[in-house]
């Protein structure tokens, strides 16, 4: 028999950037908050001896125990789903702070463009550009509405920028801190796609330029640029996280607290109201139930949309009849690039996780595609985040995989070489999706989320055509050999690429084709809210944690508005 | 100051700046704290490598996993000619590869504990990834035994007397698929092998790899270093003495 919690008037599954905030959020404007976490504390004290790519890069500490929960995979519905044994394509977050302490901390907003994408993208190229089989829409919500959120996000982060970018949305304030140190490295690439006509410019960062104090009250320290950020925790308190600054500022008030070890395994719901949710504390197997008012999914991407599958909310997604919005428009990123090898040896193992410039040039729809087989685009940028020796191995394709020939130009490169690099938006397809799997189960017994996804023309498009911009790039920048990146064909789940898969949740002005309104609230329970990436219709040329962010706080609005009137918020 | 500071430990730096008091620090005050290397002595050199050469490679380090010496021999000359010695530097028996791999095999690694090993298992797409019930410490022991095969049938000799150029046949024959394995493609192994050995070369030499940081040495990688903020604007390449992880520790 599990045993019931006290009530509590908001419990967020998953404490990471989206559990977070809205902890944060509420518990200031007096609501009881539970997070249940199931991973463990951790914070700034248990990173002094963070640096070590071994433990923490290549056995992937910090991140989700996949023992006790992954998802399945498949190209296509003609194949049978198998599980993802290890982490590769993307690296899953567990613990307090989630994938948010040990991100790199690139923190952007999305254009307006992509919020408005089939209206503007039908008006700009007429209804037939991209094929029907993509299910192109627009979000709901638009770039000057979601406005207010991004620069929450961004001073509550202490983003570090420089406003420079001609493509970008209008800014309602400036960056809260000044922009990253410029390296030799960066220079070259600001130099070179200055005179290529492009307009570069440094990376919003939340490696912090300098010592800030978020309109919390909580303190980030200075970067000291010590290149083990990505896939690391940061022992100086430098990277935003988490656990520096919303965490903290829910705690203080002494209305929130996080149960840890706590996996959610259910939904619990009466009517069309949900009563709570049902959790397995992980190290007893003991079951709970916590009641709330108000439940909040925040447990990322999959997990958020394996919870509405399993609990049965919504209707699922269907490729062959296209009806049901749970678990459609699943994307992810491309990584067109170019990879140059120099002479000169390069401090290439100093850095930051968001150090770094780029371009926008090539992005979203800020160039004519009329001629174009795609739309969308990319950014295409160098980053010098800290080369680490294990998984750097840079060798040209000619030059074999291992032995003596392998291991002299392995070592001559790992300081020689740079690459312009890009990530590139996917769009999302009506055969690509998540569902639940029907054979295997996780440890407490719940099925697993499946995936369903491959490239498709217009990625692969997309993907050639900037990488070929970025060769040009590399060239430029005075490479004397540059390789471009191998074509992409089938998506492969074992290398990694990157943790931005958004869609499966997306949110919308249509019942029909979306599972959440644009407070990010249940279409069919009102006191039901699910926040992530996985509300994204499709992906974008940049990361999406400046969007994630800006949603949370949109969220977090939406939960204190039908806390005093109750009902839907739209 | 700079003079005082220069030979700081990581605690005494840790508590001067306030950083694990969690009081607030300007990026100034670090700056001026950390542009220094703490003397190399922070770092206990690590136990002799033995000399690098294969003949007289030692195996008396303290193996956790293997239990028969022959078997760790083959796994030690398969990494060697992955990663062999040069006029660069040891190869992968020089640098305590071997050690690295078979402590590794030992825990959590070897036994795929942090990995989905739950059935049914079928065999999938290249795509899919990882798909054998064998954890990889099965799989080592499996393919270490096929490639002992080999040379026996091959060459009529053990592994580990054959011909350079006849091991990286059948390292090359292993990585093509063209060596048949219970339980797995021989690629997969071969894959595994190659990502172990390099493991084994670059991590921290506190997994027993990386002997005396002479991988990183080769590479010009300084291992751990607290701060990049003095140099991070700087023109000229940097050679920096490497530490250890274990400089960290006190
Ligand atoms: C290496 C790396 C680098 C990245 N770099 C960047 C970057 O530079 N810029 C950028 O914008 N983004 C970046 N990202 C992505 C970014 O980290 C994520 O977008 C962001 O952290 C997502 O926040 P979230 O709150 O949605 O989810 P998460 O941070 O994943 O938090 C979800 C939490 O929910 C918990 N949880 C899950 N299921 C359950 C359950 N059933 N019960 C209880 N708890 C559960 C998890 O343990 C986790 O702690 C990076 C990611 C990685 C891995
Ligand atoms: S690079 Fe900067 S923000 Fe990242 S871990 Fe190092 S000090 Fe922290």
């Amino acid at each position: 028999m599990a045993k019931t919690m006290d009530k509590v008037d908001v419990v967020t599954v998953g404490v990471g950037w989206t559990g977070g905030i809205v902890a944060a959020e509420c518990a200031k404007a007096g609501l009881k908050v539970r997070g249940l976490e199931r991973g463990k504390d951790r914070g700034t004290k248990d990173f002094t001896m963070i640096h070590d790519e071994y433990r923490y890069a290549v056995r992937y500490d910090l991140m989700q125990d996949l023992s006790k929960e992954t998802i399945t995979f498949r190209n296509t519905r003609k194949q049978r789903a198998l599980p993802m044994r290890q982490l590769g394509s993307f690296l899953l977050g567990e613990g307090l702070g989630g994938a948010g302490t040990h991100w790199n901390g690139m923190v952007f907003r999305f254009f307006p463009y992509d919020f408005e994408i089939k209206t503007m993208t039908d008006k700009r190229y007429g209804k037939d550009k991209l094929s029907s089989d993509y299910l192109l829409r627009d979000w709901g919500i638009t770039y000057d509405e979601l406005e207010p959120y991004y620069d929450k996000f961004e001073k509550t982060v202490g983003v570090s920028g420089e406003d420079k970018n001609p493509f970008a949305g209008k800014r309602s304030s400036d960056y809260p801190t000044p922009p990253m140190k410029k390296s030799p490295l960066l220079k070259k690439f600001e130099k070179t796609s200055t005179d290529l006509g492009y307009h570069p410019y440094m990376i919003p960062s939340a490696n912090l330029s300098e010592q800030y104090e978020n309109p919390d009250g909580s303190t980030i320290n200075a970067c000291q640029y010590c290149g083990f950020c990505e896939r690391f925790g940061c022992e100086y308190g430098a990277k935003s996280s988490p656990e520096v600054t919303v965490l903290p500022t829910a705690k203080k008030t002494g209305n929130y607290d996080v149960v840890f070890d706590a996996n959610v395994v259910e939904i619990l719901k009466q009517g069309d109201k949900v009563t709570g949710v049902k959790y397995v504390d992980t190290q007893t197997s003991e079951e709970f139930v916590q009641p709330a008012d108000i439940v909040v999914l925040t447990s990322y991407v999959m997990n958020n949309a394996k919870l509405l599958m399993v609990s049965e909310i919504g209707e699922q997604y269907d490729p062959d009849t296209g009806k049901g919005s749970l678990g459609r428009n699943y994307c992810y990123q491309l990584g067109p690039g170019a990879t140059g090898y120099y002479d000169e040896q390069m401090n290439t193992f100093m850095g930051a996780g968001a150090l770094g410039m780029l371009f926008d040039d090539l992005n979203a729809d800020n160039f004519d595609h009329s001629d174009l087989d795609f739309i969308h685009g990319s950014m295409l940028m160098l980053t010098q985040t800290g080369k680490r020796p294990i998984e750097t191995n840079p060798v040209p394709s000619d030059v074999p995989t291992w032995g003596a020939e392998f291991k002299k130009a392995s070592i001559q490169n790992y300081t020689r070489t740079l690459s312009v690099g890009g990530q590139a938006a996917s769009m999302p397809h009506k055969e690509n999706y998540l569902s639940l799997d029907s054979t295997y189960k996780d440890k407490y017994g719940v099925p697993l989320l499946s995936l369903t996804y491959n490239f498709t023309d217009q990625d692969r498009n997309l993907h050639k055509y900037l990488t070929q911009k970025a060769v040009e790039v590399s060239e430029k920048m005075g490479a004397k050999k540059t390789e471009a990146a191998a074509p992409i064909e089938d998506y492969d789940i074992v290398p990694y690429q990157s943790t931005h898969n958004t869609g499966g949740t997306i949110m919308g002005a249509d019942p029909e084709t979306s599972v959440v309104n644009n407070y990010l609230q249940h279409w069919d329970m009102d006191n039901l809210f699910v926040v992530g990436a996985g509300n994204f219709s499709h992906n974008s040329g940049r990361n999406p944690t400046g969007t994630v962010g800006a949603l949370a706080y949109r969220c977090a609005d939406g939960i204190l508005q039908y806390h005093k009137k109750g009902g839907s918020l739209v | 100051m700079a003079e005082k500071n220069k030979n700081l430990s990581r605690r005494e730096f840790l508590k001067t700046s306030g950083i694990a008091a969690g009081t607030l620090v300007g990026g100034g005050l670090i700056g001026g704290l950390v542009g220094y290397n703490a003397k190399s002595t922070d770092t206990k050199p690590a136990e002799p490598s033995g000399g690098g050469g294969k003949d007289d490679f030692r195996i008396n380090r303290g193996l956790m996993f293997f239990q028969n010496p022959a078997e760790f021999k083959v796994l030690a000359h398969a990494t060697e000619r992955i990663f062999p010695e040069d006029d660069l530097g040891p190869g992968a028996m020089g640098l305590g590869v071997p050690y690295f791999i078979d402590n590794q095999l030992a825990g959590n690694y070897g036994s795929n504990s942090r990995e989905y090993m739950q059935g049914p298992f079928y065999k999938g797409e290249p795509t899919q990834g990882y798909q054998t019930p064998l954890t990889r410490a099965e799989l080592f022991r499996t393919g270490i035994a096929v490639m002992q095969e080999e040379a026996n049938k091959r060459f009529d000799k053990d592994f580990t007397e054959i011909e350079d150029e006849q091991k990286d046949e059948i390292l090359t024959d292993l990585q093509k698929d063209k060596i048949t394995m219970k339980g797995t493609d021989s690629s997969f192994f071969f894959k595994l092998l190659r990502s172990a050995t390099l493991e084994g070369a670059y991590a921290d030499p506190i997994y027993n790899g990386n002997v005396d940081m002479a991988a990183w040495k080769m590479k010009d990688f300084p291992g751990h270093q607290m701060s990049y903020i003095n140099e991070i604007e700087d023109e000229d390449f940097k050679k920096i003495d490497p530490k250890s992880i274990s400089s960290m520790q006190h």
